[in-house]
């Protein structure tokens, strides 16, 4: 079954600066600013102004990002409600 | 207003007005050698009795100006030099737009600018303080005003604001530079004291930031330096900064500048002989 669609803002909406291993990221529609670790910042990129589901976006970033769990699914499915609490991603 | 001083500090001007004198002829003061605002002040603070019948009957100050805050407490007329200072603070902090404001002393060395941040009573005042009777120039105890433009600091030298124990490291200097002792404070005791003269007529002369620090004192404390990651930093900074988020993208813009660009480090420190050892050795390899 097909979980919820998400998208995130267009690239232009947002600033990323990246600090060592993390990405501070400037929400320009919110004026909020976010510090996010991997793979938030891959998350975004894959959705900007691009829908898709959980299972859409492990596709479009399994060429540059490895998620080593069991239910891959499912964290992914956790991390999209995280950054649709953040008010980074929201449903399509 | 019946009393009224107009000052120029670093970039920014104030206006500054009181029902009463004393607290006029203290500022007057203690900012003797500062500039006269060139045009209309950017800053107003106003200090005046909360009701009209306490000019006079127990005086009691209140501070009002461009923007204030509703739930101030009044100060007794006493410390009426503490309410213009914590005035002028106010309207930085609620009004500023211009620079980004990090609450931090600051001094400069050979163009280069030293940040010390971190919580009220770090010690950040008294090692500012002592660094500019060292051959540092004072920039600021309490803002450093980042230009998000140039990422430069512009000082703000402020009368400085020793508190307690601080007090007696100052007492040979010269007398006219040091304001009134100001006891029961919300701070405790407090005696302002006039930057070196060369922080006064350089005060229009940014510096480039080299080296930021958080120090922090504690006589119980063996001596350590611990770098600080960026990312640590920048977290640290937002909170450390009053209009930060007011400031939008060129906040973010400046302040990740900032941090990628300029080590960082903790220092823990139990005298200022100890702080000032721990500051030249980061200082050498940072510049």
């Amino acid at each position: 079954m097909a979980g919820p669609t998400f998208v995130a803002d267009a690239p232009d909406a947002l600033s990323h600066v990246a600090l060592e291993s993390l990405t501070a990221i400037y929400h320009a529609p919110s004026g909020m600013t976010h510090l996010l670790a991997p793979p938030a910042p891959q998350i975004l990129a894959a959705l900007a102004n691009r829908p898709g589901t959980a299972e859409d976006v492990l596709a479009r970033i399994a060429e540059s990002f490895d998620l080593e769990t069991e239910d891959a699914a499912a964290a992914m499915s956790a991390r999209l409600g995280e950054l649709e609490a953040a008010g980074l991603v929201r449903r399509a | 207003m019946r009393h009224r001083l107009d000052l120029t500090i670093g970039p920014v001007s104030f206006r500054i007005g009181s029902a009463w004198p004393q607290p006029i002829a203290q500022l007057a003061a203690l900012y003797a050698p500062y500039p006269k605002p060139a045009g209309i002040a950017d800053f107003t603070v106003r200090l005046e009795p909360e009701k009209p019948w306490r000019r006079l009957v127990r005086p009691s100050v209140a501070i009002h100006g461009d923007y204030t805050l509703p739930d101030a407490a009044p100060l007794p007329l006493a410390q009426g030099l503490l309410a213009a200072e914590m005035g002028m603070n106010l309207q930085m902090a609620l009004g500023q737009k211009r620079f980004l404001l990090l609450h931090a002393a600051t001094v400069e060395r050979d163009g280069h600018a030293l940040l010390l941040t971190g919580h009220s009573g770090a010690g950040k005042s008294t090692l500012a303080a002592m660094l500019g009777e060292a051959g540092w120039r004072f920039l600021g105890d309490e803002f450093a005003l980042l230009d998000p433009v140039t990422g430069l600091i512009h000082p703000f030298p402020r009368a400085i604001s020793l508190k307690n124990q601080s007090l007696a490291l100052f007492d040979s200097a010269a007398p006219d530079r040091l304001g009134p002792v100001l006891k029961g404070t919300p701070k405790g005791t407090i005696r302002h004291l006039r930057p070196p003269a060369d922080a006064i007529a350089r005060m229009a002369e940014p510096a480039r930031p080299a080296l930021i620090l958080f120090p922090r004192f504690n006589r119980d404390f063996e001596p350590e330096t611990r770098p600080v990651g960026a990312a640590e930093t920048f977290v640290r900074l937002t909170q450390a900064s009053t209009n930060y988020v007011a400031l939008g993208r060129p906040g973010f813009d400046a302040l990740t500048r900032l941090v990628t660009v300029t080590p960082s480090f903790a220092i823990d420190y139990r005298s200022g002989e100890e702080a000032a050892a721990l500051i030249d050795t980061l200082w050498s390899n940072a510049t």
